[in-house]
């Protein structure tokens, strides 16, 4: 039960670890590419004052996910800190 | 630097009549890697450089003189992929693979290169004349990071140059290793993405009848992977030359693709 996280829950200020990526085909692609890759550690940095889209960082780099994408990574924050 | 690749002791030209002095090389590379500034460093030209990704925005050229060869530099967008999902990715993307310059010359950050690494094994797909610039040399320096260029080479069957642009370290040797790669001195033979059996099974399959089409066409693996993610639109890009006949693609019900 604990994959039902998706990116789009955790708190700006928190870490988890990407276990998988529901979506297919392009999309997919496009997240894997911008290394939203199963078993990276993400970091949710800042929110827009709107609430979307968030600034994450991963792999060394700052990346925006809008809530539609972020909300098909599902991750794991246990043991990450 | 020692490349696993083997060194060929012919002159250049040599054998070659037409000796050619006139080349072509893109800059690719991921977002704010410094692409422009190592363009700026070897051409004398003033790119637009600053501290926030996404500042080229259409490919600028210009050219340089290295021991008696003329490059024509092709600064391109920053990507992290080849996929031509943005209008950024498609220009990098049909330049590399439809302009078909002489060296592609990706440029990483040495921060971060496992991040930089998925666009380099991208264009390794596309062409083999691939040449690694590690920037940011220094910052990685800064922050404790070592980069062991020579394992890298070896890893990726490419040379790989380390450098820190903004203050022009290494880029003489850059240009050394570029002007050995058209030269012919240097013989790279890159790694090759390998995928699972099915995959690879469908590719076996595409790949022979695409050459009745596109004979001329070196390739063909790639395009067949394109194909497999339903990407037909590739082949209106394909220059005629390289074509014989029209391939029109069609996946069938059972996930099987089918050149008609
Ligand atoms: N410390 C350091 N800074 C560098 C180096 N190379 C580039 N920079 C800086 O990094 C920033 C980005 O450089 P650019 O050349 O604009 O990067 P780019 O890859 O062309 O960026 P886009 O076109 O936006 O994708 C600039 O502030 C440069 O001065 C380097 O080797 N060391
Ligand atoms: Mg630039």
């Amino acid at each position: 039960m604990h994959s039902s996280l998706s990116l789009a829950d955790i708190p700006v200020g928190s870490s988890a670890r990407i276990t998988s990526i529901v979506t297919i085909g392009p999309n997919r692609r496009r997240l894997l590419d911008l290394g939203l890759v199963p078993g990276s550690r993400v970091d949710s940095i800042r929110r827009s004052p709107a609430g979307n889209p968030t600034a994450y960082w991963i792999k060394g780099t700052v990346i925006a996910l809008r809530n539609e994408d972020a909300s098909q990574i599902l991750v794991d924050t246990r043991g990450v800190f | 630097m020692t490349v696993n690749c083997h060194i060929v002791s012919t002159e250049p030209g040599k054998d070659n009549p037409t000796v050619r002095n006139h080349f072509i090389i893109a800059l690719a590379g991921n977002p704010n890697v410094g692409k422009s500034t190592v363009f700026n460093r070897l051409t004398g030209m003033k790119q637009h450089t600053g501290n926030w990704p996404g500042k080229t925005v259409i490919k600028a050229e210009g050219t340089f003189y290295h021991r008696n060869r003329r490059y024509t530099l092709v600064d391109l967008p920053g990507t992290y992929s080849l996929h031509a999902g943005s209008a950024d990715e498609q220009v990098a993307r049909d330049f590399i693979c439809f302009s078909r310059p002489d060296i592609t010359l990706v440029v990483s950050d040495a921060t971060c290169l496992e991040r930089n690494l998925n666009l380099v094994l991208q264009v390794l797909e596309i062409t083999s004349q691939v040449v690694l610039c590690v920037n940011l040399m220094d910052e990685a320096k800064r922050k404790r990071i070592q980069v062991d260029t020579e394992k890298l080479a070896q890893e990726l069957g490419i040379p790989v140059v380390g450098t820190a642009a903004r203050s022009g370290q290494g880029l003489n040797r850059l240009k050394n290793v570029l002007g050995d790669m058209v030269d012919g001195k240097i013989v790279t033979s890159p790694r090759c993405v390998v995928y699972d059996q099915e995959l690879e099974s469908l590719v076996q399959q595409i790949e022979p009848r695409l050459a009745i089409y596109m004979p001329n066409w070196v390739n063909r693996r790639w395009v067949a992977l394109r194909l497999l993610e339903g990407e037909f639109n590739l082949l209106n890009h394909i220059p005629h030359n390289a074509l014989m006949d029209y391939p029109r693609g069609e996946i069938k019900e059972d996930g099987a693709l089918c050149l008609l």
